[in-house]
């Protein structure tokens, strides 16, 4: 496994792909912090309800090449005929790819940190906010990195993936239309923004944590499962 | 060894693999020959683990490739038809990174660095995989399935794309390779299988047509030698004495071509009856038009089994596994029984006799002429070129 997330990570960095996503990331968060700033905000909340559209669109140029690359170069016959288990793969991908927007992430220390220089901050809230993009963005991770498993085609994967983040997005404005107390019970039960949301509200609720962490499983094992399929093709 | 029974292995509607079995002992070259699209590679990526049979089982030293592959994938090295290389690895960090892969337990630097100078590839060790040529990325694909010195090494294509020198040179490392690994190669190419492997596997259409030594493959496969011989005479005299030629075992009477008649001759184990056939001919008087030695080369029977409907291959196989003579068949695809075989000279002769009439008979007066007239042509055209010549540019001046 460990095999597989140091060549994957190292792949993000010989390719122009994992400086462009630290770029866009960079750049944006730093324009919002810019914007925060000299509003004379004095904490990061608010910056952390706008940062997911950021997130959303890095995800699924992160997650693109994860599968649909090796499929394509033919590599996936060296780590399927390799002795390894098909779930160190999945999982020294997911791990790879989430190492690199965890060091995106990283930039938000930093800004909090110029904060910590004017005012005294809530550094628990600042952790709360940073724990919930961090699941958040894996989540996002484990779907693309699926959606990736399943095309030979790079911008296949990454459309697809950018379309399910929208509809995740969206799904909450469909909540509005419908008039059965059930079903709108259950749509915001799967929305992950709303999850995510009530991070940057600043509440710490477990059963959110344990939304996102399911949402990272059930894709990394889906993923392990349309691999072992496609023997069977 | 690798035990395979029974695999089968189907796309949807198609069957890729069709229930195919054999045992690879230790230390065997062996090489699947096919024409592409024939279930070669199939065959390799289900002995590797890469894809799932759809029935049957394949052993590799006793583990089962589905029920324990990670022990049976560590005696695997395999080079796909397509060298699964990271391009924007240099070849040092590539072949670092599968090392790891496969959890070897053999010292890591000397081990690689044996590997490099066997392929060949130390000076290329510093250099990006998307800028080696062709066959270096070979060599680095080869080098990748000899990491943690696999008992069994299975390379499918392995001189696909490559220039002649770099074919020789891929020949001979697997030829260096099949002294202490057992190899399977696959190739399409008959030559390459037979300059590397000592065991020849055919397969077409899913089917395995046929297993051995090559000399056994020509053996069991193709006809005895025989002398085809085309001859204008009697048949029935023609047969007597070329009967009474030294070293004529068996005559048989084909048919006819034309105005001759077709003979095949088998000799006597080791005799050139050729000289005694032509002499004989010229004594009687006779015309020899055609004589011709057939043997079937392994080419041959590599064309012929490749060739053949999946019908006539299965009846083929059936036949090989029940023992029986290996059926033959006509242009058409009917089987060739004995009735077929003009046997008796007095059928022959009938033949003829009827051919004559009708011959005679329906030649056309006019075509006669033409033929006539057309030789004369020539007689001009030679004796007088030029004239003819100059009248051909003043044609095509007035047609223009």
């Amino acid at each position: 496994m460990f095999t597989i997330f140091k060549r994957e990570f190292r792949a993000y960095f010989t390719s122009p792909i994992g400086a462009s996503i630290l770029m866009m990331f960079y750049f944006f968060s730093g324009l919002l912090f810019g914007v925060i700033f000299a509003s004379g905000v004095s904490e990061l909340s608010e910056m952390f309800s706008t940062l997911f559209i950021i997130v959303m669109a890095i995800i699924p140029i992160l997650t693109m090449r994860l599968f649909s690359e090796e499929k394509r170069q033919k590599t996936d016959q060296l780590l399927y005929t390799a002795p390894i288990r098909l779930s160190s793969v999945a999982l020294g991908k997911f791990l790879a790819a989430s190492a690199v927007y965890a060091i995106a992430l990283a930039i938000l220390v930093v800004y909090q940190i110029i904060i910590a220089f004017f005012v005294s901050p809530d550094w628990m809230v600042f952790f709360g906010n940073f724990l919930g993009i961090l699941l958040y963005g894996c989540s996002l991770i484990a779907i693309g990195m699926f959606v990736s498993s399943l095309t030979e085609s790079q911008v296949v994967a990454a459309i697809i993936t950018f379309a399910i983040e929208l509809v995740l997005l969206l799904v909450e404005l469909i909540t509005q239309f419908i008039n059965s107390d059930w079903l709108t019970k259950i749509v915001t039960e799967i929305s992950i923004y709303e999850k995510y949301n009530s991070f940057t509200r600043g509440t710490l609720d477990y059963s959110n944590i344990v939304f996102f962490i399911s949402v990272i499983a059930i894709f990394v094992f889906l993923t392990i499962r349309v691999q072992d399929r496609k023997r069977y093709a | 060894m690798i035990e395979v029974k029974n695999l089968t292995k189907r796309y949807g509607n198609h069957e890729a693999v069709k229930n195919a079995s054999f045992t690879i002992n230790d230390g065997e070259v062996v090489g699947f020959l096919g024409p592409n699209g024939a279930g070669k590679s199939t065959t390799m990526n289900i002995l590797t683990g890469y894809l799932s049979a759809t029935s049957g089982t394949a052993k590799i030293n006793g583990y089962d490739i589905l029920e324990n592959p990670i022990e049976a994938k560590r005696h695997i090295g395999y080079l796909p038809e397509q060298p699964p290389l990271y391009l924007d690895m240099t070849v040092e960090e590539y072949l670092d990174f599968v090392y790891y892969l496969k959890n070897t337990s053999l010292p890591k630097r000397p081990h690689l660095a044996e590997i490099c100078q066997l392929v060949k590839i130390e000076n290329v060790k510093k250099r990006l995989i998307r800028n080696l040529s062709k066959g270096y990325r070979q060599r680095v694909g080869i080098a990748q399935a000899l990491i943690g010195n696999p008992d069994v090494l299975i390379l499918d294509e392995p001189t696909v794309g490559l220039d002649p020198m770099q074919i020789i040179e891929i020949r001979n490392l697997i030829t260096q390779l099949g002294r202490n690994h057992t190899v399977i190669l696959s190739s399409h190419i008959l030559s390459e299988i037979q300059a590397v492997c000592e065991r020849i596997m055919i397969i077409n259409q899913g089917y395995i047509i046929a297993d051995g030594t090559a000399a056994e493959l020509s053996e069991t496969l193709s006809e005895d030698y025989t002398v085809v011989a085309q001859i204008i005479g009697p048949p029935r005299e023609v047969k007597e004495a070329l009967e009474g030629v030294k070293g004529v075992k068996n005559i048989k009477v084909m048919g006819l071509f034309g105005k001759a008649t077709e003979y095949h001759i088998e000799p006597e184990m080791g005799v050139d009856i050729r000289r005694g056939i032509f002499e004989r001919v010229v004594a009687k008087k006779w015309t020899l038009i055609d004589l011709t030695t057939r043997k079937m080369t392994l080419e041959d029977i590599f064309l012929k089994m490749t060739e053949e409907s999946p019908e006539r291959l299965n009846r083929i196989f059936e036949a090989r596994k029940n023992g029986e003579e290996i059926p033959e068949f006509d242009e058409e695809g009917n089987e060739i029984t004995k009735d077929d075989e003009i046997d008796s000279v007095e059928e022959i002769d009938e033949i003829i006799e009827n051919k004559e009439t009708t011959a005679e008979a329906e030649m056309p007066q006019e075509l006669e002429d033409t033929l006539q007239f057309e030789n004369e042509k020539v007689v001009v055209d030679l004796s007088d070129i030029e004239s003819v010549e100059d009248e051909k540019t003043e044609e095509s001046e007035v047609t223009e």
